[in-house]
């Protein structure tokens, strides 16, 4: 009977990247991914003739530019593209642009408050100090506080002097930064409704949490802490879609020797004499290895893919207690022409970047008022990007595919389950926010995709539909991601590991997740460690 | 008391001049960002250097190259007297194609390098960065059947690069044009034209898919409106020297002024560099017959260059610009120094070409790099590995038919 020296479950970006390490060391190593196209949700797929859609996240600046050049992604096809011009707009018409000027930026800021076009500055620098320290953590093993290890207490060390370099008053300010709400933390620069409204969206978007709940703030931070090139904050596309991502990793993995196994779902995690010895595939067959890799999300894997009896005492109930809400949908609409905007001027750089159809503070803390009561918010909160308009893979020539992002949308509603009605109504609602904005909007729609919770729970096997594998507060960061004990990368089962976003550092698209665990596996097997370490490090 | 308006620009002397495409360019150049290049005005870049870098590796980008110098050589003598002045065997080049050369001193130091036409039998075109008319003369001594023309302000032209140009060639009516091989040249009608006003080549200095478009200056208009209406569901967008700078060095290319210094304007002795220091052996043909710089050269080949241009891939992200090499880590042996770096956005790599000590090149190489953060100073030194291929070399660049994108 074959033995792999690894098996991991989910060919999601981060599996892969783990697979990818491992096979570089030169371990025997198969993927198994339960749908027939890998990828996860880092995914391109021909959803409608010609439009290529990235169905699930459909944006990237996380991608560890160590991983890209490590596994030299290029040359298995990637290329990351930057988009210019995001506009938000605001209840009564009025927009604002993000220029990729400076000077033109403070313009427009100044024309709405002169206050909060001078507050920027010192808002762009107090974050850009809170999201360097935690960039330098990203390609790091949590250290465990409780741990007398050497190592575990070098890192305590390391991460406490990185932290005691911020100098006394700006380590208190990080501390409460990280239980503040992004609506507090906001307030303590700007006056106007709009701009606070456009810089707190970032700290709602894949969470349960409104702008006014505590520990939205980190969430903001950890949208904008990524960057395309050394450009902190700024935000790419992959060229072919999302799904470019994956292939590439993918490519990296065949190339260093290792298989996937798409339409093969994992049933069971085999566990013999407290050690993981296997899988068994939904259709039956068991596959056997020295090491299995959970890519799955910390509640998935645990509560279903285990038997509860193998697991020592408390793990079941952590996992089942591990805070993974879903809050958001997505739209995927193929459209005939360009859509013109509101308010926009037709300047071709920012007329075709990102929409945000933030509202105010209010709306979007109305919107998540319903979420709470079960239902998708009828004045929803919109993040759009037209990938086609910069990338020319994506759909044909003059014709656009939209990626709109959308919150609330719960994963249990409060009337009884979804069902493709409902789901079509929030489709809708989606629909007819745009127009809204857009007059005409509607005419220009070829095919539309409308994904709730429900269907990325189905397809893509994230638990409610979570984009993060599991939210990013700090009961849940760092040390404490998934669980307490567990952060580094390491399961109560002897042979096991994880490698998904519900470890350190968390969601989004960054291998960082999957790279991380390979290199303590690697520790484990003492083999030497093929990991590279972050380009930034003398930033 | 208000003087009257002046009739005429007491500052015209000094103005630059203006290209036949400068209307639609200072149209799109939203941030002013100009510069100058053989006397033109000139965009350094139109919106964002990154950008419009982009457009040439991920859509398709118009570059102005009415500045570079052309020049028109005919005649039943042209081919004989180009042959002898450059160091490539021009009698190969065949109709409609274009090659790459380079041509040199007498003691064999590189003057300039560029590209040569072939438009008819005794009918040549020859391109290069700098003003070239004065040595062109001189290396048509005792070649009485030849005409040289100064091309330079009488011929339009529009470098146009980019994974999506051939489509919007096809869209903009050139029939064919997806048939069209690497360095050939074709001739097309122009806005509906019965005649073939405009010729194209599959050239270029990015490295990547693209062409050269080449018109008569009162057609360059209609050049640009015809191809950017063309181009606009396909991402169209001029670039300017800043981006230019950005592929060429992915592709591995030379430039005046980084990578070598003229000859005929150096100052030090040998200050100048040979074809083999530039890594350009393979334009150097001994096989032909005489031509200019060829004993200085035999002679320079047969005792191999003291310096060796390479191209380096370089750890961290720190370009390393300006920089000094050595061969320890401690930087007590310096062995060469960096002619061109920078990060390289598409393959996601630290680059830079440089010249090295040849016999040092089998030894380790390490970069000491200076960067700026918030005003202070600082260095760090980087290992370096020598790159034996160009950065940047997709395969949609040679293919004909190229893909759609």
């Amino acid at each position: 009977m074959k033995k792999y020296d690894a098996i991991i479950i989910g060919a999601g970006h981060n599996g892969l990247t783990n697979a990818a390490y491992l096979a570089k060391s030169g371990l025997d190593v198969l993927v198994v991914e339960k749908n027939d196209y890998i990828g996860g949700a880092a995914v391109t797929r021909e959803m409608h003739d010609g439009w290529f859609y990235s169905s699930c996240s459909y944006v990237c600046s996380m991608m560890r530019q160590t991983i890209h050049r490590d596994l030299n992604l290029t040359k298995h096809g990637l290329v990351l593209v930057p988009y210019l011009g995001t506009v938000v707009f605001a209840d009564n018409g009025d927009t604002m642009t993000s220029y990729n000027s400076e000077e033109a930026e403070y313009n427009q800021l100044r024309q709405r408050s002169p206050h909060d076009a001078d507050a920027m500055f010192r808002f762009q620098a107090d974050l850009a100090r809170y999201a360097q320290l935690i960039r330098k953590t990203l390609l790091r093993t949590p250290p465990d506080p409780s741990s007398f290890k050497p190592r575990d207490i070098r890192e305590l060390l390391w991460l406490a002097k990185e932290f005691w370099s911020l100098g006394e008053r700006e380590l208190y300010e990080y501390i409460r930064f990280f239980t503040m709400s992004a609506a507090d933390f906001l307030d303590d620069y700007f006056e106007d409704d709009l701009i606070k409204a456009a810089m707190a969206s970032p700290g709602v978007i894949g969470t349960a949490l409104g702008v006014y709940s505590p520990g939205s703030a980190y969430i903001l931070l950890h949208h904008v802490m990524g960057d395309v090139d050394g450009n902190i904050g700024a935000w790419g596309l992959a060229r072919g879609g999302m799904g470019a991502i994956s292939n590439a990793i993918a490519g990296a993995l065949q190339e260093h020797g290792g298989t996937i196994r798409t339409g093969a779902g994992v049933d069971k995690i085999l566990v013999k004499n407290g050690r993981a010895t296997g899988v068994v595939l939904d259709n039956g067959d068991e596959l056997y290895a020295n090491i299995v890799v959970s890519n799955m999300d910390a509640k998935r894997t645990f509560t279903q893919c285990m038997d509860k009896n193998d697991l020592p005492p408390g793990i079941y109930e952590k996992a089942k207690n591990f805070k993974i809400r879903g809050s958001s949908g997505k739209v995927n609409i193929a459209l005939s022409g360009l859509p013109k905007f509101n308010n926009v001027a037709d300047n071709r750089y920012i007329n075709r970047g990102g929409q945000g159809f933030v509202g105010s503070m209010e709306t979007m803390e109305r919107a998540y008022d319903c979420w709470k009561h079960g239902r998708w918010s009828e004045d929803p909160f919109i993040e759009s990007v037209i990938p086609s308009a910069w990338d020319p893979t994506v759909a044909p020539p003059g014709q656009h595919w939209m990626s709109n992002f959308v919150q609330y949308c719960p994963p249990k509603l409060a009337d009884g389950p979804w069902t493709p009605e409902k789901r079509d109504a929030f489709g809708k609602t989606v629909i007819d926010k745009i127009e809204r904005y857009s007059p005409g909007f509607k005419d220009l729609i070829v095919h539309a995709e409308v994904r709730t919770p429900h269907e990325i729970e189905a397809e893509i096997g994230l638990t409610e539909g979570n984009i993060f594998q599991g939210e990013l507060t700090i009961d849940q960061l760092l040390f404490n991601r998934p669980f307490p004990g567990y952060a580094q990368y390491r399961m109560p089962i002897k042979n096991m590991y994880m490698c998904g976003s519900s470890t350190h550092p968390g969601g989004g698209v960054s291998s960082a997740c999957g790279a991380n665990a390979a290199r303590e596996i690697l520790m484990d097997l003492k083999r030497p460690n093929t990991v590279p370490e972050d380009d930034f490090y003398d930033e | 008391m208000n003087k009257p308006m002046q009739a005429v620009d007491p500052y015209a002397g000094e103005r630059l001049k203006l290209s036949p495409f400068h209307e639609r360019q200072a149209a799109l150049n939203i941030r002013d960002a100009w510069s100058s290049w053989n006397g033109y005005k000139f965009a350094d870049y139109y919106y964002d250097e990154e950008y419009e870098y982009f457009c040439v590796r991920n859509s398709c980008a118009t570059y102005d190259i009415c500045p570079m110098q052309k020049y028109i050589i005919s005649g039943p003598d042209a081919e004989a007297m180009l042959d002898r002045m450059v160091t490539r065997d021009v009698s190969k080049l065949k109709q409609d194609r274009v090659t790459y050369v380079c041509w040199c001193t007498d003691e064999g130091r590189l003057i300039d390098d560029g590209t040569i036409f072939r438009l008819a039998d005794d009918r040549f075109l020859l391109t290069c960065g700098s003003p070239s008319l004065a040595w062109l003369r001189k290396s048509a001594f005792g070649y009485d059947a030849l005409i040289i023309e100064d091309a330079s302000d009488t011929l339009a032209a529009l470098s146009f690069q980019g994974p999506t140009t051939c489509e919007v060639l096809k869209k903009m009516g050139l029939d064919g044009i997806e048939n069209l091989k690497p360095f050939c040249v074709a001739h097309f009608p122009l806005a509906g034209s019965e005649d073939t006003p405009l010729m194209v080549s599959r050239t270029g200095f990015t490295g990547d898919l693209g062409y050269e478009l080449w018109v008569a200056p009162e057609l360059a208009l209609t050049l640009w409106d015809s191809l950017y209406a063309a181009g606009e569901d396909y991402g169209i967008q001029p670039y300017g020297e800043a981006a230019t700078n950005m592929a060429r060095l992915e592709a591995g290319f030379i430039m005046p002024g980084m990578e070598f210094n003229e000859a005929l304007k150096t100052i030090h002795f040998e200050y100048d560099q040979t074809p083999f220091e530039l890594s350009l052996d393979w334009l150097v043909d001994f096989k032909k017959p005489h031509f200019n710089g060829r004993a200085a050269l035999l002679d320079a080949k047969s005792k191999g260059s003291d310096y060796t241009l390479i191209k380096l891939d370089i750890e961290g992200n720190k370009p390393a610009e300006e920089s000094f090499l050595y061969a320890d880590k401690k930087c007590h042996r310096e062995i060469g120094y960096v002619t061109s770096a920078m990060w390289s956005p598409v393959v996601k790599a630290n680059i830079a070409l440089a010249m090295v000590e040849t016999e040092a090149l089998n030894g380790d190489i390490w970069a000491e790099i200076y960067y700026t953060k918030e005003l202070r100073h600082h260095s760090k030194v980087a290992k370096c590995t020598v790159q034996s291929r160009p950065f940047w070399a997709p395969d949609r660049a040679r293919a004909t038919p190229p893909p759609a994108y």
